[in-house]
């Protein structure tokens, strides 16, 4: 029942769940079209540290068992890079990372923790001070640029469509399923859903009588200067995540996020703020051989973030065939998984390769509606201009 | 209920505070400082220059293209220069202005959509050794303007220079090693420079100009012996061990070459207004022709934002001076003082500096390789920028990504600059963008067949001068910010294994995570 502008899924937003979903899809020879109201991967999607090592997700084996593979997959680079270092700076924090080599290890994932002296050879730039390290078998890093543009130009490759610059307007809906989502580029009928548009996600599902509770904050990067490569260029610490990228760029962020006002949907500014000095801080402190580094850019991404953190990945009862997910704030590393997930739904409405039922929706049914102000989720309050 | 891992509360007061802050210490911003001062408001003055020889050696914040002198090393030196050269910073001084010479601002912030969290309206700045925020009530941006620079081979050689580098060397430094130059273009800038050379006792050869016609007066120049080549274009830059001896030109119409002797090519095709802080202020940014390139929308009293002046050549190039400079002084003790705007009449800018730069960019193009670097920093030639092709370190050659192009991205939407920088890195090394920016502009504007100014203007960002880690950080953390710091958002339970979850396991996870996040 696909109309003539239409398509048998269409995909609101293409980030990097949305483009990774639509790959998926398009590969299985589903009619697909994927909608974005600016460019791919332009809001938190493009603007991350492009880490891949989340043990905590149901998706994590899926997650690297397919990175390895996606350069070959996709046919565009990635830029993905194996494995993983933390810094010991303090006790408390070699304390902390062996418990994660603890909990991944049980998982079947091999690392090991290196001295001060062995840090220094795969990482020159930490100081002389540094404890050591744990040094992850797995995971990784890629470059969330290149990667996004590869879903979309790979999912174009499988006969599937991305439109940009079609901000969706509504939906029409009939006998309880989705048959059309309108925007500002025309409309288009469909046999499912795909809602994955970052923090415009909650504003979209209201129209469906949907509640999808979301707060959206900004984060903040910063990016040096190349420098000649480390041997391994996939290393945090420090209160710090990034990565050397191959150019040899020190990318980095992490730090305090500032809640923003619930968003209409449209596009939300992203400024940079004088963070970037305490993010300056900490990187000259975790890489003190490359305090020289000029800071050349810094950036800012927007995320939402669920009350619980967690990602909701889920086929709805109602609209029936409309299947949401949002990472809240982690999505660009298991991408590869998260489309696979989302294919999954969509086809089957089971995810054929773990279990994601406690990714449901349904767990914020009896949230209160005061849960931003209870977890203190607001933006901070401004003086005014004239003091 | 706050969150202790948001922003709220983690800045430390900021002490330094500029009733009037000026930036940019050329002849308006001293003009504005001391309009300022006579107004009695306490005012501060900032000037990066002299900027370090390391930042001029990387053509920040213009095109010097290596013919500085040693001397530019000896910053104490420099600024001596800089008294002699601007008495008016004598009476800046003598009427209490605050000036601070060799100071960077590599950023400028104020509340507005998307941030709420500033410790009050701040400039960025650092020295050599450290940074530090300044709040300020009204700001004056005079930032002036920076050099176009159009690429051809040989670009990257000591000796391609640009016109206002050039002036800056020698006037502002007297520290300019060149003796005989090679001029690209033949409007004012051109003239300008090709003036300023003769008046130094320098040689000028030639102004070339890609037009049939030469784009301003130069019969004063002809009679001093200068020779004015119209209908041509530089080819590339001929090279010895010192850089540049000499151009290669090429006649447009018929295609034969001349060289003409040289130690100096000067880019005089153009100006483009320093917008960099407007831009990471939000301020409303415009392209425009008329005005010589992006620029903040300003409202009839000349503000961009609240309390922001953009005034001079940063708010466009309409040969603004002292006069304006003083304008807005006043207009900023207005604002200061609550009372009403006084609106002033502007006139229309007129002329098209883009059909001008189109101009010449095509006439390049057309007559030199595709391996003529379009962005200097990440050596990124003209064939790969249009063939968006990734960086050349990367070794990707699928036939996938050969079929991908320009063409393609084109059928998706509009062209982006920042999609290609993403995609091919030009614009994004240690130069910020400052040697290419245009050029890319231009060059996705002849690919896409748009005007050059539908082509969204590739964003600036903090810090806007490339500044070390180890003078950009924070020594002034509060105890707020430490204990609040995490990697990630710091969400109770975020990390737990799926497994843990809803199994007596998880309230372990969350007593050993004591609040800290163990984010990847």
């Amino acid at each position: 029942m696909t109309s003539k502008s239409g398509a048998s899924v269409v995909i609101v937003g293409g980030g990097v769940s949305g483009l990774s979903a639509g790959w998926w899809l398009a590969r299985s020879g589903y009619d697909v079209l994927v909608l974005d109201k600016g460019i791919v991967g332009w809001e938190a999607s493009g603007r991350n540290g492009g880490g891949a090592t989340h043990y905590q997700s149901p998706l994590f084996h899926e997650e690297q068992r397919l990175w390895p593979q996606m350069d070959e997959l996709l046919g565009y680079p990635t830029e993905y890079q194996r494995q993983r270092i933390i810094v010991n700076l303090t006790e408390q924090q070699q304390k902390r990372y062996a418990k994660m080599g603890a909990i991944t290890r049980a998982m079947g994932y091999e690392s090991s923790e290196l001295d001060g002296k062995q840090l220094r050879e795969l990482v020159p730039y930490v100081g002389d001070t540094a404890l050591g390290a744990i040094y992850f078998q797995f995971g990784g890093h890629a470059n969330p640029q290149r990667t996004v543009q590869a879903y979309s130009w790979a999912l174009q490759d499988h006969g599937g469509r991305v439109l940009q610059h079609a901000a969706v307007t509504g939906f029409k809906t009939a006998g309880g399923r989705v048959t059309e989502v309108l925007t500002t580029k025309g409309d288009f009928g469909l046999d499912h859903l795909v809602v994955a548009a970052g923090p415009q996600s909650g504003v979209l599902l209201r129209q469906l009588g949907v509640e999808l509770p979301l707060t959206a904050a900004r984060a903040e990067m910063i990016v040096t200067e190349p420098l000649p490569l480390m041997k391994h260029g996939g290393v945090d610490g420090n209160g710090l995540y990034g990565r050397q990228t191959l150019r040899g760029n020190l990318a980095y962020g992490g730090g305090p996020h500032e809640w923003l006002e619930e968003n209409d949907g449209t596009t939300i500014a992203r400024p940079s703020t004088p963070l970037l000095r305490n993010l300056a801080k900490r990187l000259a402190e975790l890489f003190p051989k490359a305090a020289h580094a000029r800071v050349i850019r810094s950036w800012s991404g927007i995320i939402e973030n669920t009350p619980d953190g967690r990602p909701v990945i889920d086929r709805l009862n109602q609209p029936d065939n409309v299947v949401v997910c949002t990472m809240s704030g982690v999505g660009f590393g298991l991408s590869p998984a998260t489309g696979h997930a989302i294919h999954d739904l969509v086809v089957d409405r089971k995810c054929s390769f773990a279990d994601i039922s406690k990714l449901s929706i349904t767990r914020f049914k009896d949230l209160p509606a005061d849960w931003r102000e209870t977890m203190g989720w607001l933006p901070p309050i401004a003086e005014a201009a004239h003091g | 209920m706050i969150d202790r891992k948001s922003i709220a509360g983690k800045y430390p007061e900021i002490t330094q505070h500029a009733q009037l802050l000026v930036i940019g210490a050329g002849p308006v911003g001293l003009a504005s400082a001391i309009e300022g001062a006579r107004a009695g408001l306490q005012v501060t003055l900032v000037d990066e220059n002299p900027t370090s020889g390391a930042l001029m050696g990387l053509d920040v914040p213009l095109f010097y293209g290596q013919r500085m002198s040693g001397a530019v090393q000896n910053k104490d030196r420099m600024v001596e220069q800089m008294l002699i050269a601007s008495p008016a910073l004598e009476e800046a001084f003598e009427l209490g202005v605050e000036v601070l010479l060799g100071t960077y601002v590599w950023g400028a912030f104020v509340n507005g959509p998307g941030v709420q969290s500033l410790p009050g309206r701040v400039v960025g700045l650092a020295d050599e050794e450290k940074s530090w925020l300044c709040r300020f009530d009204a700001l004056v941006l005079a930032t002036g303007a920076r050099d176009l620079v159009l690429s051809f081979a040989g670009i990257e050689q000591p000796g391609v220079m640009g016109a206002n580098a050039f002036q800056a060397l020698v006037e502002r430094y007297n520290e300019f090693t060149g003796k005989r130059l090679v001029i690209l273009g033949s409007g004012d800038p051109a003239v300008a420079t090709a003036t300023l050379a003769l008046d130094h006792g320098l040689e000028v050869a030639a102004l070339v100009e890609v037009r049939d016609t030469p784009q301003a007066p130069v019969d004063a120049l002809v009679a001093r012996g200068v020779e004015i080549l119209t209908g041509q274009v530089i080819l590339e830059a001929k090279t010895n061990v010192e850089g540049v001896s000499g151009a290669v030109l090429v006649d447009l119409a018929d295609g034969t070459q001349r060289v003409i002797d040289c130690d100096t090519i000067c880019l005089a095709i153009g100006l483009v207004p320093n917008i960099e802080l407007a831009d990471v202020l939000g301020c409303r940014i415009v392209p425009s022709g008329a005005l010589g390139g992006h620029v903040p929308v300003l409202d009839a009293s000349g503000q961009a934002v609240d309390g922001v002046f953009p005034v001079g050549d940063c708010a466009g190039l309409t040969h603004a001076g002292a006069a304006e400079g003083r304008a807005a002084a006043q207009a900023a003790a207005r604002w200061i003082a609550g009372e009403p705007a006084i609106e002033t009449v502007s006139v229309a800018p007129q002329g098209d500096a883009y059909a001008y730069r189109l101009d010449w960019m095509q006439a390049l193009v057309k007559t030199g390789s595709s391996s003529v670097l379009a962005c200097l920093c990440e050596e990124v030639t003209r064939e790969e920028l249009v063939g968006v092709k990734p960086p050349r370190y990367l070794g990707c050659t699928s036939n996938k990504i050969a079929r991908r192009n320009a063409g393609t991205l084109l059928k998706d939407g509009p062209l982006n600059h920042d999609q290609f920088k993403r995609l091919t890195r030009v614009t994004m090394g240690p130069c910020q963008g400052r040697r290419c920016r245009e050029q890319v502009a231009l060059m996705l504007a002849i690919e896409s067949e748009t005007p050059v100014a539908a082509v969204p203007l590739a964003g600036y960002r903090a810090p806007v001068r490339p500044l070390p880690l180890s003078v950009l950080a924070a020594d002034d953390e509060t105890n707020a910010m430490a204990a609040g710091w995490d990697v990630w958002f710091g969400i109770k339970g975020q990390w737990t294994p799926y497994a843990d979850i809803g199994t007596e396991r998880e309230a372990q996870h969350d007593e050993d995570d004591d609040g800290d996040s163990l984010h990847l």
